[in-house]
């Protein structure tokens, strides 16, 4: 039997960059909020070990224990799905700051074209450009409504960056100046400003200086040590929501965090929320905690999945087409090329978002009219910091074992650089998320199951991207260019991306999408789901600025609720 | 592809019957470090192991999970033929990756304890990834006797007899999934016990393997550094003496 704990004004079902935002926001506007962590309680301390490759990016430290929970997956309806046994493809994050403990710190702004996809889209190549089997749709909000937010959430994080030359409007500069630019990055912008194209520096969230932002937040100045993507900051020099604004919800005093806090449904009578149940994962007691608002901000598959064990809207049926919980799932595609040099270059020092990119194809900032497919990547080189083991940069076709294997993988450690795109994914009819009929958490609950395969728009973006990227390593001197092989069939073993995003979208109406553009849930007014689960397409570049933006449009709107009540559109 | 005879006697019978024991290996550039490692008072130690003589103690080299030298001796022939030594430096034996993966599989890696492990269990597809309801603890124990049975089936020899070109015949015959196992296929093993060579030579050497940082050093990898932010701006390789957790 559950325990019934006393009502708070806001709970939140997991604590990293959404959890924590509103946190911030909502106690500063005087509300009492409770966040549900399921995993620890972690920071800046424990992160004097941090530079363990095999312990935190080969075995995971800060991911999910999927011995509790993961999701299930197959490519295409035909197939069984079959859990996810261990992680490869994505990294599920767990704990406090979530997968913002750990991510690299890229922060990059969507482009304006992202928020009007549809109508752009429609408007310039006409009406069924891709086909009836893809799922264009404009936001519910436009670049110029949301920019306010991703201002506010780059001084959270005081960001360090300069323009994108092809990018939206700012209404203000970054506030930190960019990161070194290395003779690596140089050498890239030198190649690519030579080819007509546009390069700036990366906008990053490992900072070029010491920064306290709006909370009275201080956060250091980044030490360029190589330990960012799977890592804790040892120095506190990373913008992650432990550091820059959990501290500060706590402080007014009108903050409880519940680790160990697994939260199993979303209470609900009528078309309102009254709660959530949650189990401890260390007593194993089960409690339900009422609330007048109630937050998913946990991964978005999480944040889709309690929507459907909830049974709150309408579950997308893609044989009809019908229903909007769990569609427009998408992902990220990976095209890019390698060089192969004689000089050696210091490829393990860096940060996580220490880059130069490009946008010259991303969005439609080139003409697809020919190109039978839409949107692109921004192009980058990076130095975040390659490691022996997860690098091992060889020819296509050395085997991957034995003498030659060694001699070639541990020469071009320091002898190859990479080119590569964050390619856009479109929603697709068959790429979609639902409730796995057979596999079940440790706490009896169905998993997650994942629909998804690339697909032809996917292909040929990845076959245009790639050339390109081998192009600019060709202008860098390369003596040996390599580009990505074609895409095949997505696989859930290799790791590609965490940005996955979807299911639970934002739409301009009920009939489009699972919440309004204040990531308020359509059906239920008092239930609010935010994160990259509300993009109805990914765009090719990183997620967490949109995140944090939806969030602080999230706060507002639950700020705006809760002394009024009601639809907020 | 399977040998009926050979699969009929148990893993005891096996060993007993192959005569695989410590004394029976000496000989061979290659064993000859490996049994340096094993035991000190065999066979005249290589010149890598005197070099690593003083920073190895004997406590490191113990076994956690495999019970038997010859089992032991098997998986490091076959990691040697993965990462094996050359003129850049010592491969997966004198890296101590053998240790690695015994103390690897001794503990939450080899019971796989962060993995989801409820059934039913299915082959898949391989876009699906791992499917099997053996643990990686499992896996390596029936894939190290399948090397070996694969040697006595092909060569009428055990696995540390062969010579490296037969020995790699078998690992290829992993690889392509031409050897028929139990629960799991002969090619995930094979990528497993690949993985964990590399991880071997290369994480942090704490974990015991990449001895001295030799692995590192070969890579031009400088391990554990508080900070780049005075040499990130320079023109230029820069070389940088490793540094491990230990040394912290």
């Amino acid at each position: 039997m559950a325990k019934t704990l006393p009502k708070v004004d806001v709970v939140t079902v997991g604590v990293g960059w959404t959890g924590g935002i509103v946190a911030a926001e909502c106690t500063k506007a005087g509300l009492k909020v409770v966040g549900l962590e399921r995993g620890k309680e972690r920071g800046t301390k424990n992160f004097a070990n941090v530079h363990d490759e095999y312990r935190y990016a080969i075995r995971y430290e800060l991911m999910q224990d999927l011995s509790k929970e993961t999701v299930t997956f197959r490519n295409n309806r035909k197939q069984q799905a079959l859990p996810m046994r261990q992680l490869g493809s994505f990294l599920l994050g767990e704990g406090l700051g979530g997968a913002g403990t750990h991510w690299n710190g890229q922060t990059f702004r969507f482009l304006p074209y992202d928020f009007k996809i549809k109508s752009i889209t429609d408007k310039k190549y006409g009406k069924n450009f891709l086909g009836s089997d893809y799922i264009l749709q404009d936001w519910g909000m436009d670049y110029d409504e949301i920019e306010p937010y991703y201002d506010r959430f780059e001084k959270i994080c005081g960001i360090s960056g300069e323009k994108n030359p092809l990018g939206g409007k700012r209404s203000d500069d970054y506030p930190t100046k960019p990161m070194k630019k290395t003779p690596l990055l140089k050498k890239f912008e030198t190649a690519t400003k030579k080819m007509g194209y546009h390069p700036y520096m990366m906008p990053s969230a490992n900072l070029s200086a010491p920064y306290k932002n709006q909370y009275d937040q201080n956060i250091n100045a980044c030490q360029y040590c190589g330990f960012c993507e799977r890592f804790g900051c040892e120095y506190g020099a990373k913008a992650t929501p432990e550091v820059s604004v959990i501290p500060a919800a706590l402080k007014t005093g009108k903050y409880e965090i519940r680790f160990n806090s697994n939260v199993v449904e979303v209470l609900t009578k009528g078309n309102k929320a009254t709660g959530v149940r949650y189990m401890d994962s260390v007593t194993g007691e089960e409690y339900i905690q009422p609330a007048d608002v109630v937050v998913l901000s946990a991964f978005m598959m999480n944040n889709a999945k309690l929507l459907m064990i909830s049974k709150i809207g309408t579950m997308y049926d893609p044989s009809t087409g019908r229903g909007t919980l769990g569609r427009n799932y998408c992902y990220q595609i990976m095209p890019g090329a390698t060089g192969f040099y004689d000089e050696q270059f210091n490829t393990f020092m860096g940060a996580g978002a220490l880059g130069e990119c490009l946008d010259d194809f991303n969005g439609d900032n080139f003409d697809h009219a020919k190109l039978g497919f839409i949107h692109g990547a921004n192009i980058a080189l990076t130095q975040i910091g390659l490691r022996p083991i997860g690098n091992n940069p060889t020819h296509s076709d050395t085997p991957t074992w034995g003498a030659e294997f060694k001699k070639e993988s541990i020469e071009n450690y320091t002898r190859t650089l990479s080119v590569g795109g964050q390619g856009a994914s479109i929603a697709h009819k068959e790429n979609y998320l639902t409730l796995d009929p057979k596999y079940k958490d440790a706490y009896g609950v169905p998993l997650l199951q994942v629909n998804y395969n690339f697909t032809d728009q996917d292909r040929k973006l990845h076959h245009f991207i790639s050339k390109k990227c081998g192009d600019i390593l060709k202008q860098m001197d390369a003596k040996k260019v390599e580009v990505r092989a074609d895409l095949t069939d997505y696989s859930i073993v290799p790791y590609q991306s965490t940005h996955n995003t979807g299911g639970t979208v934002m739409s301009k109406t009920p009939e489009d999408g699972v919440v309004n553009n204040y990531l308020q849930h359509w059906d239920c007014e008092n239930l609010f789901a935010v994160g990259a689960g509300s993009f109805p397409n990914n765009s090719g570049y990183n997620p967490t600025d949109t995140v944090g933006a939806l969030a602080l449009r999230c706060s507002e709107g639950i700020i705006k609720y809760s002394k009024k009540g009601g639809s907020l559109v | 592809m399977s040998n009926d005879n050979h699969k009929d006697i148990s893993r005891r019978d096996f060993l007993k019957t192959t005569g695989i024991a410590t004394g029976t290996l000496i000989g061979g550039g290659l064993i000859g470090g490996l049994i340096g490692y094993n035991s000190k008072k065999t066979a005249a130690p290589s010149k890598t192991n005197q070099s690593h003589s003083n920073k190895t103690s004997e406590t490191s080299q113990g076994k956690m999970f495999f019970t038997t030298d010859a089992d032991f001796n098997v998986l490091a022939a076959a990691t040697e033929r993965i990462f094996p030594k050359d003129d850049l430096g010592g491969g997966a034996i004198d890296l101590g990756v053998p240790y690695f993966i015994d103390r690897q599989l001794a503990g939450q890696y080899g019971s796989n304890s962060k993995e989801y492990m409820q059934g039913p269990f299915h082959d898949g597809s391989p876009t699906q990834g791992y499917q099997t309801r053996l643990t990686r603890a499992e896996v390596f124990s029936e894939g190290v006797s399948k090397l070996e049975q694969e040697a006595q089936k092909r060569y009428k020899k055990g696995f540390t007899d062969i010579s490296d070109k037969e020995r790699d015949v078998i690992l290829t015959a992993f690889q392509k999934d031409k050897v028929k196992m139990k629960g799991v296929s002969s090619a995930f093993f094979f990528n497993l016990l690949r993985s964990a060579t590399i991880e071997g030579a290369y994480a942090d050497p704490l974990y015991g393997g990449n001895r001295n940082m030799e692995g590192w050093k070969m890579k031009g990898f400088p391990g554990h550094q508080m900070s780049y932010i005075n040499v990130i701006e320079k023109e230029g390789f820069q070389k940088i003496a490793p540094k491990s957790l230990g040394m912290h």
